[in-house]
């Protein structure tokens, strides 16, 4: 079988010829590597989906190599959004500082009792593994490079829903700009996930949590009442 | 000059991190990638801690267990230490945020933890978070790093220690963007760097990378590293892809069969055993198989999810109707660099070593699963405390560029060389090689064959090198160090199993079935152009 594989240097794809027998993207790639073209660049580490390392593009969808059984045709690209190293290796600094500008963090910790409910509500967006596929898949960063973006926000909510959090506030204030209001809710991160996470759904529950704690969806409050001085008073007449 | 470099940013180097930070020190912590690409992601069942949520333990008991399964090697203070620790260990981890698996008793804090029972524990001690321990317990500590500002310096490859009369002062990396040689100095160092499963390509669950960097490099400065022989072998891989499948299918009821649909070895005995018994079924021409099909679709659904997947993807067997074929293949090193109480390195001062890289004596001669997340958490706070100890006690000044400029003409001499040989292949030979002859059943003949071959391909190291020429973000370069490492790290191995003419956990060797304390119970010690000698 025949797949393509753009590479860096060139910007061009470059086909690589494979004996025709069924194994993983990554396993290819590693083979690739060892026998035929040792300047082909990429990432991987654990080979079973828990590091994180190896997300690339396949035929346009995120996808771990080391999860994806290569086809004949395949197109290979690198990460969206990421700033290309070298072939398939993306610089990630930057779609992890979303990390640090969201405090997805454990703010102030109280003592609390857990159940396995209380387990369950967190364990999917505890799975995980920044991958960056969501990252990647996410249309938002074609014209926000500051969103805070699918995988940071399923990260603060996942703290800010913590019984033990004594301090969700401090989340939700630090997600307001660039964050939950900017998603379109258009569903791709959720499609790119390889682990099943939702973080359309977290992006929602984090719009009730925001309005919770007094926050406004900014767009709503221009569309519907213009200038403040203008607006509708409830205390005024009648 | 920064008072704690850690290198390598897995959970020991991250729970370092945290607490040097926390007792004042400057930190940075240096990784060949990123912080949660750590092997820590791949441990699964979970932390042992007695907190008797489940049934009755005591930390006596864990401290009884985990020496037992030791056989006679580890140091049982520090085993105290690490098992009367344990509950702390886990209220930390709690107080941070991890996601742990929950009982229903209406309690509050770490006594809702759930426990589940582990191979060789007296009662269900393993705290974990379903079969994601290390995964969560990985990125909440990473979360944890980024709310107290610890400065990381991703994709750095240690070349060096940088040594003056002794005196760690520092190490060098390349940076692997650039292929510049960087020299970081600090008045300490910490090395979190990982085991040397990797030395068994293409047998082992562990992951690519697992190469042994920090052992390799203490080694070359002239520290000591110890009970290189004590590889654990985990007995059910999938056979093609070497992938792990828990130790809970077992657990929850799975059985192991032979090519006849046999049983032949009571599947809940210590991973040792286990493996050794399937190794046995090959010698006799056996495939070995592990039958979860009488558990039915929807109980492994619920229970064994991410298993599935794997078998489903990797083997293509469906573990409902069908067998899965498997094999034992190398897990995890009980071995690596030599260190006191202190978390101190034998041999360097200031040099500190913490995790699967270091032997802080608590596994022996064979590791409980629950002990080694156990190990980073509580030992990785120590060595994270003794190192601004020692940093805010040692006058230490700064230290020239001789190790760099030595680093530079290594690199650049890669770079000029031609490679006739493919170190890829010979990677995969010593794969081969080590399953095959220093694996869970050795004997004298064939460690002497393997000592041999590696010898010779040590001797023709020169003839091997890097095709690719970039000196940016080559992957080819950082493979082929790593290839040095194992390759140096190789004949340790082989040479302590050589001495070691007895059996003791999971060094099993025909001839001498059995422990021998009278000659045998010490640790092998490798120091550096010193004579290889035992060390009661």
């Amino acid at each position: 079988m025949i797949i393509s594989i753009l590479r860096s240097d060139t910007n061009t794809p470059q086909t690589y010829t494979l004996e025709d027998k069924e194994t993983t993207l990554l396993h290819a790639l590693t083979h690739i590597k060892a026998t035929q073209d040792a300047t082909l660049t990429f990432t991987a580490g654990c080979r079973a989906s828990v590091c994180g390392t190896c997300a690339v593009r396949v035929n346009g969808k995120e996808q771990l190599s080391c999860a994806y059984k290569v086809q004949d045709g395949d197109v290979i690209e690198p990460l969206n959004y990421h700033p290309v190293l070298r072939d398939l290796k993306v610089d990630k600094n930057q779609a992890k500082e979303t990390l640090l500008k969201s405090s997805a963090w454990l703010q102030s910790f109280t003592e609390a009792s857990l159940t396995p409910k209380d387990e369950k509500q967190s364990e999917r967006q505890t799975d995980c593994i920044l991958c960056d596929s969501c990252y990647s898949a996410c249309p938002v960063y074609a014209v926000m490079p500051d969103f805070l973006g699918p995988f940071a926000l399923t990260r603060t909510y996942r703290y800010a829903t913590d019984k033990r959090e004594g301090n969700a506030k401090a989340i939700i204030d630090n997600i307001q700009s660039n964050g939950v209001w900017d998603c379109t809710l258009c569903g791709e991160c959720t499609l790119a996930c390889p682990k099943g996470i939702d973080p359309k759904m977290d992006i929602m529950m984090l719009r009730g949590e925001s309005l919770q704690y007094g926050h406004t969806d900014p767009s709503f409050a221009t569309q519907s009442f213009g200038e403040p001085s203008f607006g509708f008073d409830p205390n005024s007449g009648f | 000059m920064i008072d704690v470099l850690i290198i390598g940013s897995g959970g020991a180097g991250l729970t370092a991190a945290l607490s040097a930070k926390d007792v004042g020190a400057s930190v940075l912590v240096v990784g060949k990638a990123y912080p949660t690409n750590s092997q820590t992601s791949m441990a699964q069942g979970g932390m042992n801690a007695a907190l008797a949520n489940v049934e009755e333990d005591s930390i006596d008991a864990h401290i009884a267990d985990t020496i037992k399964s030791a056989r006679g090697l580890c140091d049982e203070e520090r085993v105290k230490q690490m098992c009367t620790s344990a509950p702390d260990a886990i209220a930390w981890l709690e107080s941070i945020g991890v996601p742990f698996s929950r009982l229903d008793n209406g309690k509050i804090g770490t006594d809702t933890v759930a426990q589940r029972q582990m191979g060789g524990a007296s009662a269900k001690r393993a705290c974990y978070a379903q079969d994601y321990t290390g995964l969560k317990i990985l990125h909440t500590l990473y979360d944890t790093c980024l709310k107290h500002h610890i400065d990381f310096l991703d994709e750095h490859y240690l070349l060096s220690l940088i040594l003056e009369e002794g005196v760690a002062k520092g190490a060098t990396f390349l940076d692997i963007r650039t292929g510049e040689v960087k020299q970081i100095n600090a008045k300490s160092v910490i090395v979190a760097t990982g085991g040397y499963g990797g030395i068994y390509h293409g047998f082992t669950t562990n992951m690519y990378g697992a190469s042994g960097d920090g052992i390799a490099t203490v080694l070359r400065a002239g520290g000591a590293v110890s009970d290189m022989e004590f590889i654990q072998f985990h007995p059910t891989a999938l056979k093609n892809s070497s992938i792990l499948i828990s130790e809970s299918a077992r657990g929850e009821g799975g059985y192991l069969v032979n090519t006849k649909g046999e049983r032949f070895v009571d599947e809940l005995k210590p991973r040792d055993v286990v493996a050794r018994a399937i190794f046995e079924q090959f010698a006799q021409g056996q495939e070995v198989f592990l039958d979860v099909r009488h558990l039915g679709e929807e109980k492994l659904m619920e229970l064994l999810p991410q298993e599935v997947a794997l078998c489903k993807l990797h083997e293509n067997v469906d573990p409902s109707k069908e067998l899965i074929p498997i094999k034992p293949v190398a897990h995890y090193s009980m071995g690596g660099i030599d260190v006191n109480a202190l978390m101190q390195v034998e041999g360097i001062q200031g040099c500190f070593a913490v995790g699967e890289c270091a032997n802080a004596k608590v596994h022996g001669a064979n590791r409980l699963g629950g002990n080694s997340l156990l190990e980073i958490v509580t030992f990785g706070k120590l060595a994270g405390q003794h190192a601004y100890t020692y940093a805010s006690t040692t006058s230490v000044n700064m230290p020239d560029e001789t190790q760099k400029k030595q680093d530079i003409d290594y690199i650049e001499n890669l770079f000029s060389k031609k490679s006739t040989l493919n170190f890829y292949t010979q990677r995969e030979k010593l794969g081969e090689l080590f399953y095959e002859k220093v694996g869970i059943v050795r004997d004298n003949t064939k460690l002497n064959q393997a000592l041999e071959a590696v010898i010779a391909m040590q001797e023709k190291l020169v003839h091997m090198g890097i095709e690719d020429k970039s000196p940016k973000n080559n992957t080819n370069l950082t493979d082929f160090l790593e290839f040095v490492n194992v390759l140096l790290l190789s004949s340790t191995i082989i040479s302590a199993a050589i001495a070691r003419d007895e059996s003791r956990g999971a060094h099993y060797k025909e001839g001498f079935e059995k422990l021998d304390d009278e000659k045998f119970k010490n640790h092998i010690v490798f120091q550096w152009e010193q004579t290889q000698g035992a060390k009661a």
